[in-house]
This record gives C-alpha cells, sequence and structure tokens, in this order.
C-alpha cells in the first residue's frame, strides 16, 4: 500500500465520524497546549530569575559576615554578625590585584524624615565604585564620590521610590535635606529605578558615603558586606579562593569550615536559583503531561471503538488480499494523523495561552523551538504508542469471522 | 487447480456443534467451470470460503495449485487471495462509506496498482457487468441489491485472478442482467482460461458451467459433467 492510499484512506475513515475525531484530537491539543505553555511560563520565570540576578551586577563575589559553613552548631543570621571590618575591605582591595573593583557597604535600617513626611528605609553606606559593581545608574544628580567619602560628606543619595514616599510625585528632591538620626543629609542623586532584584528593593533606599555612616550612625568599622568585582568570568573561582584565604589569614583561623564570613560568587547564586527555577519548570510539564497521557488514552480509546465498529471492514480487506501490515499500518497511521493535528493545534493554542498570561498576567514567557519540536514528537510518538495495541488487533483479526462480526 | 481431500467442517457454537461439511473431497482442474447447486444449509457457502483460502477446514486437506493451504504462512495466504483469487461474497460485503469505483479498486490498492491504471481497469470490470457510469461515483449503500451484486462481481475481476469463485452472484438480478454476467463469466473461462466455481439454486444459472456438483447436508451427492452447457454468444 502506498503513502498517499494511506493517507486517503485514513482521512476518509476519520471525516466519517467527525464529532468524535474531533473531541480525540481536543484531548491531544488540552495535552500538547499546556506542556507548550506550562513549559514557556517555566522557562520564562527561570529567564526572568536569571536577569534579576544579573542586574545586581555581573561577575560579582559578595562576602559577608558570620555564616560559618559545614558547622553544625548554632550559626548567626548572615549580616548580624559583625567580623568584617574597613580594614578587611581595604586590605582585600591592596593585596588581591583579582579584586579589581572592592566595596564594602553596611546597611542598616532607620526612620528617615523630611521636612512633614517620614518612612522607614534602608540605608546602606558605601563607596564610589558601588554604583559600577551594582549597575546602579542615576537619574538624577551624581553618586556617592570618593571625595564625599573621604571627607566624611553629609550627602545621600536616594532610591526612586524612596524619593517619591518623602518628596512626592514630580518634585526635585536634589538640595534638599533628609534627617537621619537626627542628622541632616543634603540629597545629591536619585537612581534610576531597578524593579525587583530577588534581594530587596533597590528602589526604596539611600545611598551614604560609608565613612560618614560609621561614624555618625554605626559608631565602629564594621561593614554588613564587601561587593567584590573582576573583569574576567574565568578569575571568578581564583578570586574567591584568594579573597578567601586572605580572609581567614586575617582573621587567625586555620579550619576554612569555622571561617566567620562566607564568600559567595554570583555564578552560584545565578545557579542556585535557576535550578528551582527548572525544577518548577520540570514540575510544570510533568503535570501538563499527564494530561497529554490522558489525551493519548482517548486516542487509544477512540481507536478500540473504531476497530470494533469495523470489523467487517477489516474482514473485507483482508479478504481481498490486504497483508496484516497494511490493516495495521493504516489504523496507525489514522491514530498518528488525530495526534499530529491535535499536536499541531495544541502548539497553536500554548502559544496562545503563554501569549495572553504574558499580557494579562504580565509573567514573561519563553516559547522554545526546542519545546514545539519536541510536543511535536511526543504526539506522535503518542499516536504511535497509543495507536499500536488498536491497530495490532485489528490486524490480527481472521477474515471470514470478521466478515460475520455483527 | 483445486484438490481438496477429506474436508471436514465442525462449527462449535457452545455446546452445539453443526457439521457443515462431512469428508468432503473432489479436484477442479485449470480452465473448469464449476456450479455448485444445494439446497440452503447444505454448506456451499462454508466449502466456497475454503476454497478461497478464507478459511481452514477442521480436519481434512486442501491443496491450490499443489500447495498444502495448512502449511502457509499469513503472509503466503493473503498472497494468495490478492494475486490468485476473485471472490463474490453471497453477502456482497462493500464498503459502505466508499464509492462504487473506489470499491471495485480496492484490491489493486492492496496489488501496489498505480493510480491511472486502477481507475482503467476498474471501469472497465464495471463496464463488463453492466453497470453504467452514473452510478460509478455513489457509495456503495446508496445503490440497489442487483447493483451491490454487479459492483461486488466486478471487484473479483479487477485483480485478473485465474479462480474465481462467486457465491450466488445472480441472486439479486433479473433474467437479463443475469444472463450478462453469465456472458462475462463465460468468456473469462472460455477466452482467458480462468478457473470459475460458482454457487446457484437456480438450475439455468448452472447450466451454463461445464460441470456441476451437488452437495447436501455436507456431503457431495452428484458431481458430474454438464452435457447440456448453454453457450452465450
Ligand atoms: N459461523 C457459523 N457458526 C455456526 N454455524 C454455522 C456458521 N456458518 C454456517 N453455519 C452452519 O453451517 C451450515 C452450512 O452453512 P452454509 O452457510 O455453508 O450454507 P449454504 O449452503 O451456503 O446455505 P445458503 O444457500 O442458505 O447460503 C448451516 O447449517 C449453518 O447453520
Ligand atoms: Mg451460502
Amino acid at each position: 500500500m502506498i503513502f498517499s492510499d494511506l493517507l486517503e484512506e485514513a482521512f476518509s475513515a476519520l471525516t466519517v465520524n467527525k464529532v468524535r475525531s474531533g473531541l480525540t484530537i481536543l484531548g491531544i491539543v488540552i495535552g500538547i497546549g499546556s506542556v507548550i505553555a506550562m513549559v514557556a511560563i517555566g522557562q520564562g520565570a527561570q529567564d526572568s530569575i536569571q536577569d534579576s540576578i544579573k542586574s545586581i551586577g555581573s561577575n560579582l563575589i559578595m562576602v559577608r559576615p558570620g555564616f560559618q559553613r559545614g558547622s553544625g552548631g548554632v550559626r548567626s543570621g548572615r549580616g548580624s554578625a559583625q567580623t568584617l571590618t574597613q580594614k578587611d575591605a581595604d586590605s582585600i582591595a591592596k593585596e588581591i590585584p583579582l579584586a579589581q573593583s572592592v566595596a564594602p557597604e553596611i546597611s542598616r535600617s532607620y526612620q528617615v524624615t523630611a521636612k512633614s513626611k517620614n518612612t522607614n528605609t534602608r540605608t546602606i553606606g558605601t563607596v564610589a565604585l558601588y554604583s559600577k559593581i551594582r549597575n546602579i545608574e542615576m537619574e538624577t544628580g551624581s553618586f556617592i564620590s570618593d571625595q564625599n567619602v573621604r571627607s566624611l560628606s553629609r550627602v545621600a543619595v536616594i532610591g526612586p521610590t524612596t524619593a517619591l514616599d518623602l518628596f512626592g510625585e514630580g518634585s526635585n528632591p536634589i538640595g534638599n535635606k533628609i534627617r537621619i538620626n537626627r542628622i541632616d543629609f543634603t540629597i545629591i542623586g536619585v537612581t534610576k529605578a531597578k524593579g525587583e532584584s530577588g534581594f530587596g528593593s533597590s528602589d526604596d533606599i539611600i545611598y551614604l558615603p560609608i565613612s560618614t555612616a560609621q561614624r555618625f550612625l554605626a559608631n565602629d568599622d564594621y561593614v554588613s558586606m564587601i561587593s567584590i568585582q573582576t573583569e574576567n568570568q574565568e578569575e571568578m573561582t581564583m578570586l574567591q579562593e584568594q579573597i578567601t584565604e586572605l580572609l581567614l589569614r586575617r582573621h587567625n583561623i586555620g579550619d576554612p569550615t569555622l571561617a566567620d564570613f562566607s564568600v559567595v560568587n554570583q555564578a552560584d547564586i545565578v545557579e542556585t536559583a535557576s535550578s528551582i527555577a527548572k525544577t518548577f519548570t520540570i514540575l510544570l510539564a510533568s503535570i501538563a503531561g499527564i494530561s497529554l497521557i490522558v489525551g493519548g488514552i482517548g486516542i487509544m480509546n477512540m481507536m478500540l471503538t473504531t476497530v470494533t465498529e469495523r470489523t467487517r471492514e477489516i474482514g473485507l480487506r483482508k479478504a481481498i488480499g490486504a497483508q496484516k501490515r497494511d490493516i495495521s499500518t493504516q489504523f496507525l497511521m489514522e491514530s498518528v494523523i488525530l495526534t499530529f493535528f491535535g499536536g499541531l493545534i495544541g502548539i497553536i493554542l500554548g502559544a496562545g495561552i503563554s501569549f495572553a498570561v504574558e499580557k494579562l498576567a504580565n509573567i514573561s514567557t519563553n516559547i522554545s523551538l526546542s519545546s514545539v519540536f519536541l510536543a511535536f514528537c511526543v504526539s506522535a510518538v503518542i499516536g504511535i504508542v497509543f495507536g499500536y495495541y488498536p491497530a495490532k488487533r485489528a490486524a490480527g483479526f481472521n477474515p471470514i469471522e470478521a466478515l460475520r462480526y455483527e | 487447480m483445486i484438490t481438496a481431500k477429506n474436508i471436514t467442517k465442525i462449527y462449535k457454537t457452545g455446546v452445539i456443534e453443526t457439521h457443515a461439511l462431512r469428508n468432503v473431497s473432489f479436484a477442479v482442474e485449470e480452465g473448469e467451470f464449476v456450479a455448485i447447486m444445494g439446497p440452503s444449509g447444505s454448506g456451499k457457502s462454508t466449502l466456497m470460503h475454503i476454497i478461497g483460502v478464507l478459511d481452514n477446514p477442521t480436519s481434512g486437506e486442501y491443496f491450490l495449485d499443489g500447495k498444502n493451504i495448512s502449511k502457509l504462512s499469513e503472509k503466503d495466504l493473503a498472497d494468495i487471495r490478492k494475486d490468485k483469487i476473485g471472490f463474490v461474497f453471497q453477502s456482497f460485503n462493500l464498503l459502505p462509506r466508499a464509492t462504487v469505483l473506489r470499491n471495485v479498486m480496492l484490491p489493486l490498492v492492496y496489488a501496489n496498482v498505480d493510480k491511472e491504471e486502477r481507475r482503467k481497469i476498474a471501469e472497465k470490470a464495471l463496464l463488463d457487468v453492466g453497470l453504467s457510469e452514473d452510478h460509478w461515483l455513489h457509495r456503495s449503500n446508496e445503490i440497489s441489491g442487483g447493483q451491490m451484486q454487479r459492483v461486488a462481481i466486478a471487484r473479483a475481476l479487477v485483480n485478473n485472478p485465474s479462480l474465481i469463485l462467486a457465491d450466488e452472484p445472480t441472486g439479486n438480478l433479473d433474467t437479463q442482467t443475469g444472463e450478462m454476467v453469465m456472458k462475462t463469466f463465460q468468456q473469462l473461462n472460455i477466452k482467458e482460461k480462468h478457473t470459475i466455481v460458482l454457487i446457484t439454486h437456480d438450475q439455468n444459472v448452472a447450466n451454463h458451467a461445464k460441470r456441476i456438483i451437488e452437495i447436501r447436508d455436507g456431503v457431495i451427492q452428484k458431481d458430474q459433467k454438464n452435457k447440456k452447457q448453454i453457450i452465450i454468444k
């Protein structure tokens, strides 16, 4: 039997009962459609998580105090311990050539007042390099300068949300004063909006010169974090090792597992977050996959019914010389055509759903070509797998018994 | 061409056993034209199905062209049905959703004949059985019983079978159309040396054959040459 005959036979058989074929296709459409949509949503989430982690800066290593890795004992909250000092930051910058930009920071929340309004906001005391490392762009004015740090200037750079909270919409806060802990700071800049980064808002924030913050607010020289940036991705691991080594030496700790600080590579964070997103994607896809299997069972159900209904036809075909193979390929063809169209429409539906989700729910989605290709193959395979048993059954009929079937 | 040795067919339905054929033995040479007669329920169709390798005897041996059918694989049997045998069923067995033309072309689909050729052969066969062109594109359940019968005959002829088996081929036809069909059979037999076995109740139809076998209760009663063979010109 040649291919075009197979197609012709299959189409004429499937169009006899259009409603039934349509419903069976619908099962596959829903299965494939939801797989495509779920994978697109998961992939989109993965992408946006990665983007937002990258938006906090690239090739970044962060040193935080008081996180004792590997020690089973009580461990103090990250950042709350006071084990890193300004001097640690200085020596990293001085002794490690790979550490091209080093920005220590102290962060703490304060009640901030401006004229009549007040708000509780995180303040970050840091240095000029911070804006470069953390990709901070200015809306107006300028960021903290080295000069500000050296001269303990009482200046502040605020985030757009803070600006809105304290000064209202449309006003220019530059030159205005805000009061933190009874000390007045003059606003010299407002940063551009960055959006949620997954690490707290970087829009509701106040940047101060680190020296000023240490002297007037904290009264000590401990730092909450040291961010270090390097030019090349390849140097990250080596830099991480060097920093760890240096700090262990400075803190007189012999056993690295007892370190009173933690050195986190940004790439690790990206990886961890991506792997969470990936798990999430797989979870979504497998739930959708179940509906695909249900669709496949629908195919099998319909094909078994068709085979029974067409017993006489099968008997006749065999009586006039059809081989077993001719019969089984004919029925297999029918189920593959069902899943083929189901897959095709399902892909369109899935794309439609992800588009709608992106537009209406504002969740970014990403339909990858590979998932479309995979869905297509899966639907074809479903056609073959679930069509195989009914086709096999049809091919096994004895011609004369089949012809007598009522 | 055909050799049947002690063929017995027993149908079992639950506890009831029906002996449709009992120890039937006979042979048909190539080029013969045999009519099988007998009352209803005497086992004619059963015998025909066995001759047409559609069914297996309960016991006994059946040779077609010297080959023991019970020893052949399913694939070989399908090939025999496709290449050697043209079968006209008593109940026609047409594909209801397909057109008349498609029904007649169906054996050629399995014989891998190309599409244009198929159509030509099918059209010729339909004309031979006297079915005019207006009916060709009707679905096969939209035509009369006699027309269905002729479609079934045309379908049996398209693969140019060396053995034509026809179960009551003229049962639903008027005398005139019946004559036409018999003429087609006779010409196939005389001019093209096809072997023909047909079942009939009608003595007149049987008289067109060269040999008549009478069967009763699954046993052959009479098997003799037809001295008064009618030849249609
Ligand atoms: N599938 C079957 N199951 C059980 N018994 C059957 C079956 N087919 C036929 N028989 C029985 O076998 C016997 C012979 O049947 P068969 O169909 O060969 O008769 P026939 O000579 O062709 O009759 P008719 O002239 O009415 O067509 C009958 O008694 C019938 O009841
Ligand atoms: Mg009969």
